[in-house]
This record gives C-alpha cells, sequence and structure tokens, in this order.
C-alpha cells in the first residue's frame, strides 16, 4: 500500500488491515512520519515528534502481535495534545515557562494507551495551557486549519484537530474544559469527543481548570472515538473524581445505532441571533435529517444558558490561577535568568516573561474573583448557577435521550481575527462551556460545509453524564445518515 | 490598673501514618534530602492528591479524645500562597469544612481545674523545610505533603503557665491516643500564638498579635512572656497595640514584626477540586471511638479507686501510656498493686532513664516482673537479691524462679543455719555484743550483717536479728 493510503486511515481500518498482516505498525508510523514531513510545514500541527522512540514502540507493538495479541490499538499511532505527560517527552503545554520540561513519569491515560498498545508519536499544538479557541495562543507557533490554510484550527486542542484533518495523525488526544475538543473537531472536520466528568482520569493531564477538564480523543469516525474512550475510560487509583463505573465495550455498542425513536431535544436557548446563517441552517438540515430517519425530535429549554459563559469564565479561571501558581521557576521549568536578588523578584520576573498574554489575563481574572470582599459576589454566586445549569441537563434528560445543537456559533475564522478581542473568542464558547459545567458527555461530528467557503460545521451531541453508549450511539446513527 | 491577658494556640501535629497526606511516599525523617518525593508532593504538572484516610481516622479520633464534635461531611480547600517550601504555591487544607468541632482540654489542678476550649481541628499537608544559610537558603521536599492536624484553641489561657499546662495535656492526650509522637526536636508539634492584653475593667479582648517561628514549649512561654510585657507596657504609656504578626527570635529573646492587617495574606480559600468531600457515617465514627484509649485524667482516677493507690502513683504512672499498661499487665499477673507501682517508679523508671530505653524494648516482661514480686512478698528472696535480680531481668530477662533456684538465691529463713552462724558471730565480737547490750543499737546492725556475710546475703536479715539478740541474752 502507498505511505498515504495508509497513514490516511482510520483506527478501525488500520487495526483490521494489521491484523490481516497487510502492513506493520512499524510502516504505520513511518507512514505517518511521511505525511507530517509532507504536509506540517505548511499546517503546524506538530511541536515534536518522538521518532525514535515511537519506532522502538511500534516495534513492540508489532511484536506483541506476533504474540497473539490484536487488539484495536494495538501499534496505532496516536498524537498527544502538548498538556499530557508521557515520560521522557518534552510536556510544555505550548508554554515559554514550561520549555525544556521533560515529563519524569506517564499521565495516567498514556499509561493506558500504551496497556492497549497505541504509540504516543508526537506532541502537537495548543493554546498556552490549554487557554483560548484558536491555538493562536501558543507561545511557540501557529497552527493552519487543513481546510482552510489561512483559518484557525479551533482551540484549545487545536494542534490535535488539525493533526487528523491533514492526515497526518489517525487519532489524537486532546481536553477539553469548555469546548477544546468539540470545537476544532467542528472546525476542522473531526470528530471530537468530550466524555462526562469522572469518566477518564485527570492524573498526568497538566490542569488548567480542575473541575472542568476531561481527557477526550479526536478522530476521524465516531468508531474509532468509541474504540479510544473504552481505552482511556474507567478508575483509576491516582484520581479520586473518576467514578468506578464499567466501562462497556463502546466499539461494540455501536452495532445497530439507529435514529429510529430516539428522543432528540433542541434547546432553543442554542439557536440564537448571533450565531452564522449557515452553521445555523446546517445544524437544523442535519436535525430534520435525524427526525427524516424516525427520531422524535422536540423543542426545549435549558433556561440557565445564558448564566454559562459568566459562571465558566469565573469557574475555570479561579481555579486556574491555583493551578497556574506552581510554575514560579523554583523547581522545574524556565526560570528569568535575571532573577534580581529576592524571591519577589525571582517570581515576578519568572512568570511576566513566561506566561503569555492570554494566561497572564486568566490569572489575573481568577485571582480577583476568589479575592477577600469578592469571593461572594463572583466565585460563590457561580458555583449556584452552575448547579442550576447542571439541573437544567437533568430536567432536559429525563425527557429526551440527547441534545442536539451548534458546537460553536460561526464556523473557522480567519488568523489574527479574534486574537486581540478576549471577549469575542470568550463568546464563541457559548455553546460548549455548558455541557462541561454540568460535567455531562458531548461529541462534535461533521455535519456539511459551508456554500461559500467550503468550511467544515459540526453538529453538537450532547447526553447526560456517563450516558457515553447512548451519546455515540447517536452519534454514529447521524454518521451514517449524513453520508459524510 | 490591673492587665488581662488572653491567649491562644494554633498548634500543628504531625500524624503518626504509614505514608504521606496526599500520596503513596513513606514518612521517614532520615532521608537525604529531597530523595523521600514523587511527582504528588512535588507538586508536578498534572499529579493529583489522593486522601490518606488513616490521617482522617487519626483527626477524628483526636477529636473524640477532646471531645470535639465531629463533621459527618467535611471538605478540604485550597490556601493560596507563594513560598518556595509549598510546591503548588497552594496548600490543600481545611477552611470552611473542618473535621472536628468544639471541644476542649482541662488544665489546673483540684477545685482550680479550667477549660481550654477548642475552636476545631482540621486536617492539611505539611511544607518543606527550608535551612538558611549564609548565602543561599536549601529546601527539602522530604517533610512536604506529611500530614498536619491544627488544633485551634479559643483564647481562654491567660499566663505562659497556662499555655504549657495546655499543651502539656494536649500532647499527653494525642501520644496516648497514638496519633503522633508529638517530639519537639523532631517538629512533630509546633504551635503559633495568640496573645492581647486587655484592662482588667474592659470586656472585651485586646488586639491580637500572632506570634510564630517557636520551636520549643520554652521557646512559646518565653516569647508569650515577652509579648505580653511588651503590649502591657504599651498600654501602660497610653498607646495601642497594633494587630500583626510578629517573629520570635529565640537568640535575642525577642519579637519582631512580620506584618501588619494590611499586609495580611490573603489566602483566596476555595473548594479543592481534586479531592471528594469526606463523608463519614456514624458506625465508622463510633468504630473509631471504640477504638480510643482511655484517657489520661479518667485512667489517673480509676488507678486510685481500683488499686487505691496514693494521686502521686497515678500521675507517674498514667504519663505514659506504656508504663501504665505495664503496671497494669503486672498487676494482673497477681502482684499487689502498691509494690508494682513502687518498683516501677524507683527502679524501673530509673533504669529505663539511664539506658534511654524503651519501655516496648526491654527483655523484663510484666510476667517476670510478677514472678519477681511473688518471690519478694513470699519472703524466698530478699530485698538486696531482688533489687539486684530486677536489674538482671531488666537488661536479659529471664524466669526469676528459675534463676533463684539454679544460683541458689533463695533467702535463707531456716533457724538452724543462722542459729549457728548467730552463735559464731556473738562469740568473735565480745565487744560489740556488750556494746549492744550497753545501749548502742547500731551494735546489732553490725552484727546482723556480720551473719549475712557469712550466708552470703541469703539469710532473712529479721530473723538473724531477733535470734542474735537471743543468743546476747543468753538464751
Amino acid at each position: 500500500m502507498r505511505s498515504d493510503e495508509i497513514s490516511g486511515m482510520t483506527v478501525a481500518a488500520a487495526a483490521d488491515a494489521m491484523r490481516a498482516g497487510k502492513f506493520s505498525s512499524e510502516e504505520l508510523v513511518r507512514a505517518v512520519f511521511d505525511a507530517i514531513d509532507e504536509r506540517d510545514g505548511l499546517i503546524g500541527a506538530y511541536l515534536t515528534v518522538d521518532r525514535d522512540g515511537a519506532l522502538k514502540e511500534a516495534k513492540t507493538a508489532d511484536a506483541r502481535r506476533r504474540a497473539g495479541e490484536s487488539g484495536d490499538l494495538l501499534g496505532i499511532p496516536v498524537a498527544m495534545k502538548d498538556i499530557f505527560n508521557v515520560k521522557n517527552q518534552p510536556c510544555t503545554c505550548a508554554s515559554k515557562i514550561l520549555k525544556g520540561y521533560i515529563a519524569p513519569y506517564d499521565a495516567t491515560v498514556t499509561a493506558k494507551l500504551r496497556t492497549a498498545g497505541a504509540v504516543p508519536a508526537g506532541r502537537v499544538n495548543m493554546d498556552e495551557f490549554a487557554m483560548g479557541t484558536s491555538t493562536e495562543h501558543s507561545a511557540f507557533k501557529i497552527t493552519h486549519n487543513p481546510a482552510a490554510l489561512d483559518r484557525v484550527p479551533g482551540g484549545s486542542s487545536g494542534g490535535s484537530a488539525a493533526a487528523v484533518a491533514g492526515g497526518m495523525a489517525l487519532a489524537s488526544l486532546g481536553t477539553d474544559t469548555g469546548g477544546s475538543i468539540r470545537q476544532p473537531a467542528s472546525f476542522c472536520g473531526c470528530v471530537g469527543l468530550k466524555p462526562s466528568y469522572g469518566r477518564v482520569s485527570r492524573y498526568g493531564v497538566t490542569a488548567f481548570a480542575s473541575s472542568l477538564d476531561q481527557v477526550g480523543p479526536i478522530t476521524k469516525t465516531v468508531e474509532d472515538a468509541a474504540i479510544i474512550l473504552g481505552a482511556i475510560a474507567g478508575a483509576d487509583s491516582r484520581d479520586q473524581t473518576v467514578l468506578d463505573k464499567p466501562v462497556p465495550n463502546y466499539r461494540a455498542e455501536l452495532r445497530g445505532a439507529s435514529l429510529k425513536g430516539l428522543r432528540i431535544g433542541v434547546p432553543d436557548e442554542y439557536f440564537v441571533d448571533g450565531t452564522d446563517p449557515e452553521v445555523m441552517s446546517l445544524v437544523r438540515g442535519a436535525i430534520d435529517k435525524c427526525e427524516n430517519a424516525g427520531a422524535q425530535v422536540s423543542r426545549i429549554s435549558l433556561p440557565h444558558t445564558r448564566y454559562a459563559i459568566a459562571v465558566y469564565y469565573i469557574c475555570a479561571t479561579a481555579e486556574a490561577s491555583a493551578n497556574l501558581a506552581r510554575f514560579d521557576g523554583i523547581r522545574y521549568g524556565a526560570r528569568c535568568a535575571d532573577a534580581g536578588s529576592s524571591l519577589q523578584s525571582l517570581y515576578d520576573r519568572t512568570r511576566t516573561e513566561g506566561f503569555g498574554k492570554e494566561v497572564k489575563r486568566r490569572i489575573i481574572l481568577g485571582t480577583y474573583v476568589l479575592s477577600s470582599g469578592y469571593y461572594d459576589a463572583y466565585y460563590s454566586r457561580a458555583l449556584k448557577a452552575r448547579t442550576l445549569i447542571r439541573r437544567d441537563f437533568e430536567k432536559a434528560f429525563s425527557e429526551c435521550d440527547v441534545i442536539m445543537a451548534p458546537v460553536a456559533p460561526t464556523p473557522a475564522y480567519k488568523l489574527n481575527s479574534t486574537v486581540n478581542d478576549p471577549l469575542k473568542s470568550y463568546l464563541g464558547d457559548v455553546f460548549t462551556v455548558p455541557a462541561n459545567l454540568a460535567g455531562i458527555c458531548g461529541i462534535s461530528i461533521p455535519c456539511g460545509r459551508t456554500a461559500a467557503d467550503g468550511l467544515p460545521v459540526g453538529l453538537q451531541i450532547l447526553g447526560p453524564a456517563f450516558g457515553e453508549t447512548v451519546l455515540l450511539r447517536a452519534a454514529k446513527a447521524c454518521e451514517t445518515e449524513f453520508g459524510l | 490598673m490591673k492587665y488581662l491577658v488572653s491567649i491562644g494556640l494554633e498548634t500543628h501535629v504531625q500524624l503518626k501514618t504509614r505514608t504521606k497526606m496526599f500520596c503513596g511516599c513513606l514518612l521517614s525523617t532520615d532521608c537525604p534530602p529531597n530523595t523521600n518525593v514523587c511527582p504528588v508532593c512535588m507538586g508536578l504538572p498534572g499529579a493529583l492528591p489522593l486522601m490518606n484516610k488513616e490521617a482522617i481516622r487519626k483527626t477524628v479520633m483526636s477529636g473524640l479524645m477532646l471531645g470535639c464534635s465531629i463533621n459527618k461531611y467535611s471538605r478540604f480547600d485550597r490556601k493560596n500562597y507563594f513560598y518556595p517550601d509549598m510546591v503548588k504555591n497552594y496548600q490543600i487544607s481545611q477552611n470552611t469544612d473542618p473535621l472536628c468541632i468544639g471541644g476542649g482540654v482541662d488544665i489546673g489542678k483540684g477545685e482550680n481545674i479550667r477549660r481550654v476550649r477548642i475552636n476545631h481541628i482540621h486536617l492539611e499537608e505539611d511544607a518543606a523545610k527550608i535551612n538558611h544559610y549564609d548565602r543561599h537558603s536549601g529546601i527539602d521536599y522530604n517533610r512536604c505533603g506529611t500530614p498536619l492536624m491544627e488544633i485551634v484553641s479559643e483564647p481562654d489561657m491567660h499566663s505562659s503557665s497556662d499555655a504549657m499546662e495546655y499543651l502539656t495535656a494536649l500532647r499527653q492526650i494525642l501520644v496516648y491516643a497514638g496519633v503522633s509522637d508529638c517530639n519537639l526536636e523532631d517538629g512533630n508539634m509546633r504551635s503559633d500564638v495568640n496573645v492581647s492584653v486587655r484592662p482588667e475593667t474592659s470586656d472585651r479582648l485586646g488586639t491580637k498579635v500572632e506570634i510564630k517561628n517557636m520551636n520549643t514549649f520554652k521557646g512559646i512561654c518565653a516569647a508569650l512572656e515577652f509579648e505580653i510585657d511588651r503590649q502591657t507596657a504599651i498600654l501602660k504609656s497610653g498607646g495601642s497595640v497594633v494587630q500583626e504578626t510578629r517573629r520570635w527570635d529565640g537568640e535575642c529573646g525577642e519579637t519582631f514584626s512580620m506584618r501588619t492587617k494590611e499586609n495580611a495574606h490573603d489566602y483566596r480559600y476555595f473548594p479543592e477540586p481534586d479531592l471528594l468531600p469526606v463523608m463519614l457515617d456514624d458506625g465508622t465514627i463510633e468504630q473509631w471511638r471504640s477504638e480510643l484509649p482511655e484517657l489520661p485524667g479518667k485512667k489517673r482516677e480509676r488507678f486510685k479507686t481500683q488499686y487505691s493507690l496514693p494521686e502521686y502513683d497515678a500521675g507517674v504512672l498514667c504519663a505514659q501510656l506504656p508504663v501504665a499498661a505495664f503496671f497494669e499487665q503486672t498487676v494482673q499477673r497477681g502482684a499487689a498493686p502498691k509494690s508494682v507501682s513502687n518498683w516501677i517508679m524507683t527502679d524501673l523508671l530509673r533504669l529505663l532513664g539511664q539506658t534511654g530505653r524503651d519501655i516496648s524494648d526491654i527483655p523484663l516482661t510484666p510476667d517476670s516482673f510478677a514472678s519477681l514480686l511473688k518471690l519478694v512478698d513470699s519472703k524466698s528472696i530478699n530485698t538486696p537479691t531482688a533489687k539486684e535480680l530486677f536489674e538482671e531481668l531488666f537488661e536479659k530477662g529471664g524466669e526469676p524462679e528459675a534463676i533463684v533456684k539454679e544460683r541458689g538465691l533463695g533467702q535463707v529463713s531456716d533457724t538452724g543455719a543462722i542459729e549457728e552462724f548467730a552463735a559464731r558471730v556473738v562469740a568473735e565480737n565480745p565487744k560489740v555484743a556488750a556494746d549492744y547490750v550497753g545501749g548502742k543499737a547500731p551494735a546489732l546492725q553490725y552484727l546482723v550483717g556480720q551473719v549475712m556475710k557469712l550466708s552470703r546475703g541469703k539469710a532473712n536479715p529479721q530473723m538473724a536479728a531477733e535470734i542474735i539478740k537471743r543468743k546476747i541474752a543468753g538464751e
């Protein structure tokens, strides 16, 4: 087979081909490296590629296969967002403050992928510390959207989506704190799954907002997303917030997925002015197709949606202000070359130099909302509103199986168009943050392209907490129905 | 005018658990710097805390010993501040929902017993140890993450001696409960104090000053006395005390201002999202309650009534739980309580002190101790022999009856043998015998000594004296 045919495969197809002896994992990994060499100069998805390490692991996977193993992820290279700890690889979170930092341990998701035989092949770009929606806040490089090189890939897992969309990875891992998997998947035309809070371990995932962060895959198909979720989900003795619930065989659960009788809720609050008309009509069109295929579509209300952005930017920045406090130049990471003569100047200069503008903005916001005298007005009220948002979803899911909505108000926008307008980019999170606040699961799947520019647009499907099986089955049925 | 002093203490106690508060590193004091650490206690990116259930249990047990009510819902919070001893630049602590609320410690004696109320007890992680050198400082993160229980008292103490009594009682209770070694030298127990002084006529507490950096009870006492004098002098001269945190400098014996109220830290507490709240049910709390040892005060009272011991004996025996246990185990094996108590207080504690050994770690057992005392009670051996044998048992252990038999240490109460020795002694020392007849009492002691010598220490001395008296009287 030709190298680009191999690197362009889905996980499921590559796994079948390797089982059938059509190529080895080593050949697959080399094919992916060829694709990176050929295309990443224009796209800029990867920060580092661990060629030697990946080839060594690919050979190990081939040996495991010869010894009788045949798992779906055995020998599959996976692109890792630069936020995951992979032992002996850099882990910079696209920040200067972690330049040169080499992870001394594996994240639980890394270890689980290794157990399944997957190969963490390289590290992909992101917004610094996962703060941003365009990957333009990376301290190291710009990532271009493979579907339109003058546009952003979305973010913060922009590198993860661009690598998959650009045919430079069969699948990737990202994190989603307020939409950071779903939105880039929508912008690049991939499948992006945000599991329920507590489904996947966060151990070894550099924290942005601990109560919102969740790890998930970006893939070409729903089936591939199910395969990866099955490998990374489940209890972890190192993360108390993961629930000890059995992990279904998500891939097997997809069999017989159908839209017939599926109760779809369509929230009024997600179809409002300000959303790009083409996005609106593509999403509405997708829902119509579901209805025509036998789904029961009904209007629902999630009345507290209007508080979501405010609540999100209070909770997330508050937690981030503490989570990022450890980057101080004392123990690891970069320290300002001229640290001055006092502890205070060492802190000030290291953090001033090490953090980018957006990260500083959020640390300051988070510090402010937790400050004495402001805590009750902001943080404490945000927690209450967060409860209301969660209840909205609980009520909705008592009446429907899944909720369908747009992922983002726009398709991928032009590079440099929001980077100096933080509020505009924050408002772009309006349809994705509620799922994180409520802890439920959500997925973005392609539902068409804009007429004018041919830009991918995603359909967002939301499911109840730990309702990944229902969610993935609905997504699989849509994927089949849309035929994209 | 007279002034009233109010003192409150915040006492940090390192819990004696197997592992650290939020990771699997063992608690260890003697590792080279920065070797007993892992991604979690080093606060590396991505590391997450895990709850040490034993630390929860030990804190709750401390609370139960101190009469606190236990919160069934408790939670951890992040306390934010930048300092190199804190790897995450926040400390995982408890702010709004600590594990234990209320309770108290009794100080004073008899009529003068007073209660120092406890506000709450919370659990947190210890910070690194910073060593300052001439031109640099070294940070040892080994201590990071040691479970640390903070006991916050109400300002119910009124003098440095109150504070000492409180700390002594608190320490005894915590050591009793097995929650901590409370070794001050190892930094197991450290206290910050709050002091305020007000005119006797005022019913509102004066302005509070917090003092930090005392490493010993003596240091706390000295810092309190210095600070009480300082504040009193300010008030006497018509000034007012500034609310601030001061640092005790043990070398100059003074406190120095660290920061005033305006510069106080804003810790920006918020709920720790990486840990679930701690939920305790009645069953668990009752289970832990049933595992509590008897409180020192209760044990003292029981020793007085159950064993008819004087107050002093009960106090000495109960000061250390293992000593009290050794006493009771010996008594349970049939020895007379008062003589067990005497032997412990005079001989056992002396030997422990001299050798620096731990009572749990000596060859002498309650069994051998009790059989030794039986031999004394039955007059099978005399007191000097018993003392020698006791030291031997302490050093090497063994079965007293067997040793006595084997070496023929048994006391000679056979009148025939003593009669013979006595006759010889009286005959060989006519002058001494005459002295005794002439009224010199000590002369008899000399003669008894000679009989003991002939019997190689085994004669019953009382019997020997009686027989000598009879011989001199010519009977």
